[in-house]
């Protein structure tokens, strides 16, 4: 393993590539859980909109 | 083929084959982008001019690249939508434009933050910026358009021709670093004579395009469940109306 701070420091350009990758991790990030959240919403709405449907079909 | 293809576009059934492949989906984007941030951080050398700056090259470039073949996606489901009017194409297509749209702006962010310690700016407004910014307006616009009418289908139509003109733009993006003077670097992967780049940075690249394409895929099929699942209850709501005011339908 190297030098963590080496690492860190990105050969003088951390603040550059960090912040990209920063960047990048939070839009993915927020994407995937505002998809996952919209899912979850829907489908409840689903079984509610099921539950109260006069022609029940069982799926 | 074509028949395959429109075995597929039946909305339950196109569920049962997309739904259980979602964790196999998922656990390949992670495996991918796990590696490759990897190797693209640790296990590969800095370049000999850019140092270690070039690393900003294994988020911008996948997410460049799938900003891109998303776009051709939405073209494609578009023209399907127009030509056959396979309901299953606008869905996908719907689903394909926020999603772009974001790995648009992740491509634009990076390249800016990647253009700023070599370029010594932030932007400029050469051709291949622009007509990233295009793309990026495009999704925008496919988007705004879907929601501008009150009648659904309206909107769809309208959205789906800007969608295909809108294509004209992606030959514009891949040669433009070719066709006129810009800052950008000109293609070192898809390119003809072979990619010429080290084979240490090409593996963290690949891997992080991997990574990007199944996590874009990923994220295709969880917003057509969620789309279908509206489609589902408002018909279900529909229905509901008719029933209780049986005059009024």
């Amino acid at each position: 393993m190297p030098d963590l701070g080496a690492f860190l420091a990105m050969g003088g350009y951390a603040g550059y590539v960090w912040s990209a990758y920063a960047i990048t991790a939070l839009i993915l990030g927020l994407l995937v859980v505002a998809s996952l959240r919209a899912r979850r919403s829907m489908r409840s709405s689903l079984d509610e909109a099921e539950q109260a449907s006069p022609r029940r079909r069982a799926r | 083929m074509a028949k395959a293809l429109h075995r597929l576009a039946n909305p339950a059934r196109f569920l049962r084959i997309a739904s259980p492949l979602l964790p196999w989906i998922a656990a390949g984007a992670a495996v991918c982008g796990g590696l490759g941030l990897w190797f693209g951080l640790v296990g590969s050398p800095p370049d000999y001019q850019q140092g270690d700056a070039a690393r900003i090259m294994y988020v911008h470039v996948p997410a460049a690249w799938n900003a891109l073949a998303g776009y051709a996606g939405l073209a494609v489901a578009s023209a399907i939508a127009l030509v056959w009017r396979h309901p299953l194409a606008l869905v996908a297509a719907r689903c394909i434009a926020p999603i772009g749209a974001c790995f648009t702006v992740i491509a634009i962010a990076t390249g800016s933050i990647w253009g700023h310690p070599m370029w010594g700016t932030w932007w400029v407004w050469d051709a291949r910026l622009t007509s990233v910014v295009v793309l990026l307006f495009l999704y925008l616009g496919y988007i705004a358009l879907l929601h501008a009418f009150d009648e659904q289908e309206t909107g769809e139509r309208a959205a789906t021709v800007l969608a295909l003109i809108g294509a004209v733009n992606l030959p514009v993006i891949k040669f433009s670093v070719d066709w006129w003077n810009t800052l950008h670097q000109p293609a070192s992967i898809l390119r003809f004579g072979g990619p010429s780049i080290d084979p240490a940075m090409l593996l963290p690249l690949m891997l992080m395009a991997g990574g990007f394409t199944l996590l874009f895929a990923y994220l295709v099929i969880i917003r057509m469940q969620t789309e279908l699942a509206r489609r589902r209850v408002m018909a279900l709501r529909r229905a509901a109306l008719a029933v209780s005011q049986p005059g009024d339908a």
